[in-house]
């Protein structure tokens, strides 16, 4: 399974969210320190779910953060995180 | 979360206490070596905030400290006032939104463009 794949199934089986993006943008970091050849180092994740109303944003982050304690130990170098409660608007 | 006995948390406890505005990052203020660092440097100077900038990247006590600290894994990380506000995504967005500069006026930290 890809780091890509590892991070949706795990978010979608702790969050059951109702949108659920994993972009890997790795490649818009070659070069960079912690990139690495094949990318699936840097991840861009927007993530919609219940679980996140009424909690704080850093609350959400680290929410995300515990889900996926291994791959940010392990393959993962950046991620880029949009975490919200049904309804509330993307931000830009 | 805050370990009395561990020496990195003494230390941070200390700098984030003593200065009004830290970010802990990748590189220095001037030379940033990673792009989310330089992101919130970015934002602080654009919104004129004086700040201590601790790099990371050549003191890894202080690398491994700050994540347990935070309880927070990533690195940059933004302290005002010894409390913990966020990374790059929490940052970036609190800018655009304003509630940065409400933060940082609430706490009585200096901005120019506010």
């Amino acid at each position: 399974m890809t780091v890509a794949a590892t991070i949706r199934a795990k978010l979608a089986e702790e969050f059951s969210p109702t949108r659920l993006d994993v972009v890997d943008d790795s490649d818009r970091h070659i070069g960079h320190a912690g990139a690495k050849p094949g990318g699936e180092t840097h991840f861009q994740v927007t993530l919609v779910s219940p679980r996140f109303a009424g909690v704080g944003r850093v609350e959400r982050q680290r929410l995300v953060y515990r889900c996926l304690a291994a791959e940010l130990a392990g393959p993962v170098h950046a991620l880029s995180l949009t975490v919200l409660a049904p309804g509330e608007a993307a931000p830009g | 979360m805050i370990q009395n006995d561990n020496p990195a948390h003494q230390r941070i406890r200390q700098e984030v206490t003593g200065n009004p505005v830290v970010l802990f990052m990748k590189g220095t203020p001037v030379f940033p070596q990673c792009g989310f660092s330089a992101a919130i440097v970015q934002v602080l100077s654009h919104l004129g905030v004086k700040f201590k900038g601790l790099d990371v990247l050549t003191d890894p006590s202080l690398r491994e400290g700050i994540k347990s600290y935070s309880d927070w894994p990533t690195i940059p990380q933004l302290y005002v006032k010894g409390e913990f506000v966020g990374g790059c995504d929490i940052i970036r967005e609190m800018y655009q939104t304003g509630e940065l500069q409400e933060l940082l006026s609430t706490k009585g930290i200096e901005t120019q463009s506010a």
